[in-house]
């Protein structure tokens, strides 16, 4: 393939914008796009500008923006949340949930309120409940690679060439298909025992057992067993393991496509 | 799924020269001395392996026959680890431990197809797997047809063989066989289709036998008996491929010379790949509503 032989750095001349958008999270995920250290300066240096982040930018209304990176999940009660989640929808043309609480609630599904100074704000649900969202990165936090690799693949789906928009399409089926999925929001330990294991699926790998983040699964007689009062609905387990999502086609390319993103983040 | 063999640089016949490997390996004892080489010489800080179970005793041992991964940072450990269990290893769960509790940099790893792909999966979508994707330096992969839950092998070894788990020496699947060596070298060999319903039913949707996303995969198949047969598939696998050779760890021959060859790797990759493909579509029919396929295909 062409793409990946060619210099990508040379291509990309137009930069996309994105912004970061803060619902009810911990800054973690923030946090974790940040960890990309030296990476997240090559992303903002050559592929994207940052028009919007509670943090970050010194800007106070939404701007109109290719990319919005959503964090947190979205109390229902909190009429400033809500609007504003939909104003994001309205003014991006790609809407990534980022982290566990925008995908699949994650520790926000086991709020009930009571908590000063706002005791009713008891009801918190994914972004993906409320909106329409086109890619999901699960996992409490979301890596700073995964952030990376799905950042480089939407640039190339909004300014590559046809060959790389392909590759692009093809890398983020799977975690545009989770986001619509009817399990997508509704991820925790559970996803992985009635969407793997309960359908004939696990061959005991141990990717899951690798990707949660709090250590809630071992494996037991070859399988996962997971401690389900630990479980906090992240996601994780359920979108590493090679029996949720696999495309073969893609994957034959993972030399290449190793080497493609370590060469645009040079 | 485009070739049965995956994309390859090179294939060819290999065994260690290391005397002291060769000896307890399965065939050409090629992982052992691959992970051993690239160890010495620092290509790798650790290896996830999987080794000799240490929660159980069998013989007053580690029990073989139940293997558990464990991240290698010594010939020992390596060495401890040699032959095939057969059984469920879930060797991805160390890849995370190997580079955040053991802080390696430079992990390499050996695994079934499956695990390969979980492998990869983890440097693609590392959705849970932070510090992992980059410090992925040495994947090598073995052939695998099918595999059995520990409890499976009980079964098969004891109830099928007549034999007590405590006497096995060797245990070995191919050619048709599940081929049991006792203590006193008594060779006991039931059929495979015999305990085919007693096998791990997440191989049976497996559609990769040759270990096609590894850097180096190796296997029995095709091979004459004591050697192994290797594939050099990527640019990583082939460096320290390269280095091994010049290192003269290796003795190889080419596989055009001896039979039986890449055709009976490739026989057996089409046979399992086209045995599982019929298994994804009968689970279509499963029901009325069918079974979810994990797999993408565009």
């Amino acid at each position: 393939m062409e793409i990946f032989t060619e210099h990508v750095n040379g291509i990309m001349i137009h930069k996309i914008t994105i912004g970061h958008i803060h619902e009810s999270g911990c800054t973690g995920c923030l946090a974790a796009l940040m960890d990309n250290y030296q990476g997240i300066f090559t992303i903002l240096d050559k592929y994207a500008d940052l028009v919007y982040g509670l943090t970050l930018v010194d800007v106070r209304k939404i701007p109109k923006m290719d990319v919005a990176l959503i964090e947190g999940s979205v109390c229902i009660q909190d009429k400033l949340a809500t609007d504003e989640v939909r104003e994001v929808r309205d003014k991006s043309s790609v809407v990534i949930a980022i982290g566990g609480c925008a995908c699949s609630g994650n520790i926000t599904r086991f709020d009930r309120g009571g908590q000063q100074n706002q005791p009713q704000h008891e009801s918190f649900v994914p972004v993906s409940d409320l909106i329409d969202v086109d890619i999901f990165v699960p996992a409490c936090a979301p890596t700073p690679e995964a952030l990376r690799n799905v950042c480089v693949m939407t640039y190339l789906l909004l300014r590559g060439n046809d060959e790389q928009k392909a590759l692009a399409g093809m890398y983020l089926k799977p975690l545009m298909d989770l986001a619509r999925s009817p399990y997508g929001s509704k991820a925790s330990f559970n996803t992985l025992m009635q969407e793997v294991i309960n359908l004939g699926l696990c061959m005991g790998c141990g990717s899951c057992a690798a990707a949660c983040p709090v250590r809630a699964i071992t494996m037991e007689y070859g399988k996962p067993q997971g401690l389900r009062d630990l479980c906090v609905n992240c996601g994780a387990c359920f979108s590493q393991c090679p029996r949720s999502f696999f495309d073969h086609e893609l994957m034959e390319h993972h030399e290449q496509i190793m080497g493609m993103l370590k060469a645009v983040m040079q | 799924m485009a070739a049965p063999l995956g994309q390859y640089k090179m294939v060819l016949f290999a065994r260690t020269t290391d005397k002291e490997i060769l000896r307890g390996a399965q065939n050409g004892g090629i992982v052992t001395a691959l992970l051993s080489y690239a160890l010495d010489t620092g290509i790798i800080d650790g290896a996830v392996v999987a080794a000799p179970s240490r929660s159980k005793p069998w013989r007053g041992k580690f029990d073989p026959w139940r293997s558990e991964p464990i991240v290698a940072m010594t010939r020992d450990q390596l060495l401890s680890a040699r032959k095939t269990g057969y059984n469920i290893s879930p060797n991805v769960m160390m890849i995370k431990e190997a580079t955040r509790s053991y802080g390696l940099d430079r992990v390499g790893i050996v695994g079934v197809p499956c695990q390969i792909q979980g492998v990869r999966k983890a440097q693609l979508y590392p959705i849970g797997m932070r510090g992992v994707p980059d410090k992925i330096a040495l994947v090598i992969g073995i052939y695998c047809m099918e595999v059995f839950p520990y409890q499976s092998i009980v079964q098969i070894v004891e109830d099928h063989g007549g034999v007590k788990m405590e006497s096995v020496e060797k245990i070995e699947i191919g050619k048709g066989n599940f081929t049991v060596v006792t203590e006193r070298g008594r060779t006991i060999q039931i059929p495979l289709n015999e305990t085919r319903d007693l096998e791990q039913p997440g191989c049976h949707v497996c559609l990769d036998y040759a270990a096609t996303l590894a850097d180096i995969s190796t296997g029995s198949a095709g091979s004459p008996a004591g050697w192994s047969t290797v594939f050099i598939r990527t640019k990583i696998g082939d460096e320290v491929w390269k280095r091994a050779m010049q290192a003269g760890l290796f003795e190889t021959k080419p596989i055009g010379q001896v039979e039986p060859g890449l055709g009976a790797v490739e026989k057996l990759a089409v046979e399992k790949i086209t045995r599982n493909k019929k298994t994804l579509e009968d689970r279509d029919f499963i029901g009325t509503k069918g079974l979810r396929n994990p797999y993408i295909t565009t």
